[in-house]
């Protein structure tokens, strides 16, 4: 197993906004310009400090979307209605100002072509972000390994990354995408409905027996139910890593 | 210097006692969770918990004998890496000193082992003296398999990636060694009020 090389002390630097993507109603992409960003792996993530004039600080951990080849480090947000920072990011940043942030952080939950085996993402909501930093690597390293995410979203429209992963699954470098929608689906819907369970997997996931690399993120509850089910149905349990999301996260 | 984010006041602050919040951190209500993997399920009858390594005589008890041994309620403010601290929180746990009692040692730190293969490093000093506990019980409940149960290790003045879940021993050893989190970045130590997040810190 590859371990991050362990550098020195992780220090807070400023990055510039230079681009706000809303990708959903609640969900917003953060382009920055981070000179000397050191780089990062895909699945990796940063703190983000913010500062208030008297002196109050919060900080947050959020996952980075951009593949590490991208020239742009790129942050995926959720606002959390209860939040303190995810309102700020979502709702009040605009471009031209300035973040400050450390990272990347996590030598665990990544990926990269090093990796032998089909690639399994599974992903619950804003879950997706890490592991798009992921399928977004795989496509700039023109990575041979098959890939397959199976996305968990509560409707058509809060499906982040939904377009760019469209071409992606419709593209010929071996990717596929699962939907599955659980709270309301459109008229026409040909997908999944309902939560990720045991026999979902069985009809979706890689076999076992083709030794699959399974990243699982997404809340709590979500990334429970998706690991306990891929260990049922034979995954081993090794081949398996989890990043969760909680609610309390932002 | 930090950067002054424009626009940004931050929630109300009132309730917070803020000698008991370290820098960094905010109080949730909630129970986050974060593991690197699934959740092993390992039943009561295979458990076992163990201290071995650099002793004169490595010791197991099974699930009964160690639920046999005495136990302490306590209550304390819990502070994960990730930023958030929850307080005032009770478990039920066998401390440390109790399962070292009658062992004979000259070990210094201590790697924590656990079900999954995770591990993580304490010196030896932070779990002895009534700092640290194997805890079995959360909020008067045997604690969910999804927070480490059936029992996980409580070192509560630590970053709570220290308190290790679904621990199954403790091996003695006579130097330090670094877990599983902190080969991935994380402070060998891991002191709240340090804020010794990262390697580095």
């Amino acid at each position: 197993m590859a371990r991050a090389a362990v550098l020195g002390r992780l220090n807070w630097r400023l990055g510039e906004v230079v681009e706000l993507i809303d990708e959903t109603p609640r969900v917003r992409s953060i382009v920055l310009d981070v000179p000397e960003w050191p780089g990062h792996r895909a699945g990796q993530h940063v703190d983000v400090r913010l500062t208030a004039e008297d002196g109050y600080q919060a900080q947050r951990s959020y996952s980075i979307a951009s593949a590490p080849d991208d020239e742009r480090l790129m942050l995926t947000v959720e606002l959390l209605a209860d939040g303190e920072v995810s309102p700020y990011l979502v709702e009040e940043l605009r471009a031209g100002d300035v973040l400050e942030l450390r990272g990347p952080i996590g030598g665990f939950f990544v990926w990269d072509a090093s990796v032998t085996g089909p690639l399994l993402l599974i992903a619950g909501s804003s879950g997706i972000v890490p592991l798009m930093a992921m399928l977004r690597h795989r496509a700039a390293v023109a990575s041979r390994e098959a890939a397959r995410l199976i996305y968990s979203s509560r409707s058509w429209q809060e499906v982040i990354f939904r377009d760019e992963l469209g071409e992606l699954a419709a593209g010929s470098e071996g990717v596929e995408v699962i939907h599955t929608l659980t709270r309301t689906q459109p008229p026409d819907w040909q997908g999944f409905s309902g939560r990720i369970d045991a026999q979902m997997l069985k009809e979706t996931a890689f076999a076992p027996g083709t030794m699959p690399n399974a990243y699982i993120c997404g809340p709590t509850s979500f990334v429970e139910a998706a690991g306990r089910a891929l260990v049922l149905l034979g995954h081993d349990p090794k081949r398996i890593k989890t990043e969760r999301f909680g609610p309390t996260g932002g | 210097m930090a950067h002054i984010s424009r626009g940004f006041r931050g929630k109300p602050r009132e309730i917070t006692d803020e000698s008991r919040l370290p820098p960094g951190q905010y109080v949730v209500d909630g129970f986050p969770v974060l593991s690197a993997g699934p959740t092993p399920y390992t039943s009561l009858e295979e458990w076992t918990f163990s201290i071995q390594g650099e002793v004169s005589e490595p010791k197991t008890w099974s699930w009964e004998e160690f639920r046999a041994l005495p136990s302490e309620s306590i209550r304390t403010d819990i502070h994960c890496v990730t930023k958030w601290s929850k307080l005032d929180t009770s478990w039920e746990g066998i401390s440390i000193d109790t399962l070292l009692e009658d062992v004979d040692h000259d070990a210094t730190h201590v790697l924590a082992f656990c079900d999954g293969g995770y591990t993580t490093n304490v010196p030896l000093e932070d779990l002895v003296d009534g700092k640290a506990w194997i805890a079995f019980e959360y909020d008067g409940d045997a604690l969910e398999p999804e927070h480490g149960g059936p029992a996980r290790l409580l070192v509560p003045h630590l970053y709570f990636w220290k308190s290790a879940k679904w621990i199954r021993g403790l091996s003695l050893m006579d130097h330090d060694e670094p877990g599983f989190w902190e080969t991935y970045g994380y402070h060998i130590y891991g002191d709240p009020w340090r804020e010794q997040r990262y390697s580095g810190d």
